[in-house]
């Protein structure tokens, strides 16, 4: 019983070190909705962006957030006329927007892409598509993380 | 430490493929990926090291291409697929922070 009452208590003195620890964190600026759209204009200021074509494969729920699967798919024919250039990945709820950059041709067969990214907290992942032809195509998501994956 | 030892990499290619075969690459290398946001015990920031670029080329041409930010996990994978057109050879190539290149070679027989 007293055991219990101990491993209790151990817990909720861990638990409020863990959330001292998030208050008094300042070297963790996080990235907000702004840094995604600024680091967004630079690649494409002005251009108009529709959701579709753009599929993100990722958990709804990520237990550690130092490896959360990312991939993501597009629908082109990647044929020399039409094909994926490029997908940019972003990440709003991290010290820094960027994820990854990805650049595509038609020798690929297919715009599909995996990797692994870290996520400090729950937020939105944010992919961008460019068409040859210059269209824009968007997809988000959010990604719930259970442990923050910011080494901190 | 881990993060001294020279990266290693890892591909995994099928060795074989009709032409217009659809082929899935998957790829691995060992790092660190400092992410630059984290600081030691004294409070210094842990300066940046990570591996910024992929890139893979089949008979000289460049194919696919990731640029890769702070964010991107420790051991990075990264898998992307080609349309295997004629035999020849794949060149994997990772580009460190620190100026290292780390490369590895594949051959694919198409027939």
């Amino acid at each position: 019983m007293s055991q219990t009452a101990n491993s209790r208590r151990d817990f909720l003195k861990t638990g409020s070190i863990a959330v001292l620890a998030s208050i008094l964190a300042p070297h963790m600026v996080l990235a907000e909705e702004a840094d995604v759209k600024a680091a967004l204009d630079k690649l494409y200021s002005g251009k108009t962006m529709a959701a579709g074509k753009i599929k993100l494969d990722l958990p709804q729920i990520a237990e550690n957030g130092l490896v959360v699967p990312v991939g993501i798919d597009v629908e082109s024919p990647m044929t020399d006329a039409d094909y994926v250039k490029a997908v940019h990945i972003f990440a709003d709820g991290n010290p820094l927007p960027n994820v990854i950059s990805y650049r595509f041709t038609p020798d690929c067969g297919k715009a599909s892409a995996s990797a692994r990214m870290r996520l400090a907290k729950t937020q939105n992942i944010l992919a961008v598509a460019e068409m040859s032809n210059g269209q824009l195509f968007t997809a988000k998501q959010e990604v719930k993380v259970t442990i923050g994956g910011c080494g901190g | 430490m881990a993060d001294e030892k020279k990266p290693v990499p890892r591909v995994r290619v099928p060795a074989n493929a009709k032409a217009g075969e659809l082929i899935e690459i998957k790829t691995l290398i060992s790092h660190v990926m400092e992410s630059g946001q984290r600081r030691d015990a004294a409070g210094a920031v842990i300066p940046r090291r990570i591996i910024n670029k992929f890139t893979a080329a089949f008979n000289g041409k460049t194919v696919f291409e990731a640029d890769w930010y702070a964010s991107i996990s420790a051991n990075p994978y990264q898998s992307f697929f080609y349309k295997a057109k004629e035999s020849g050879e794949f060149v994997f190539t990772w580009k460190d922070d620190d100026g290292s290149t780390y490369e590895t070679k594949n051959k694919l027989t198409v027939g």
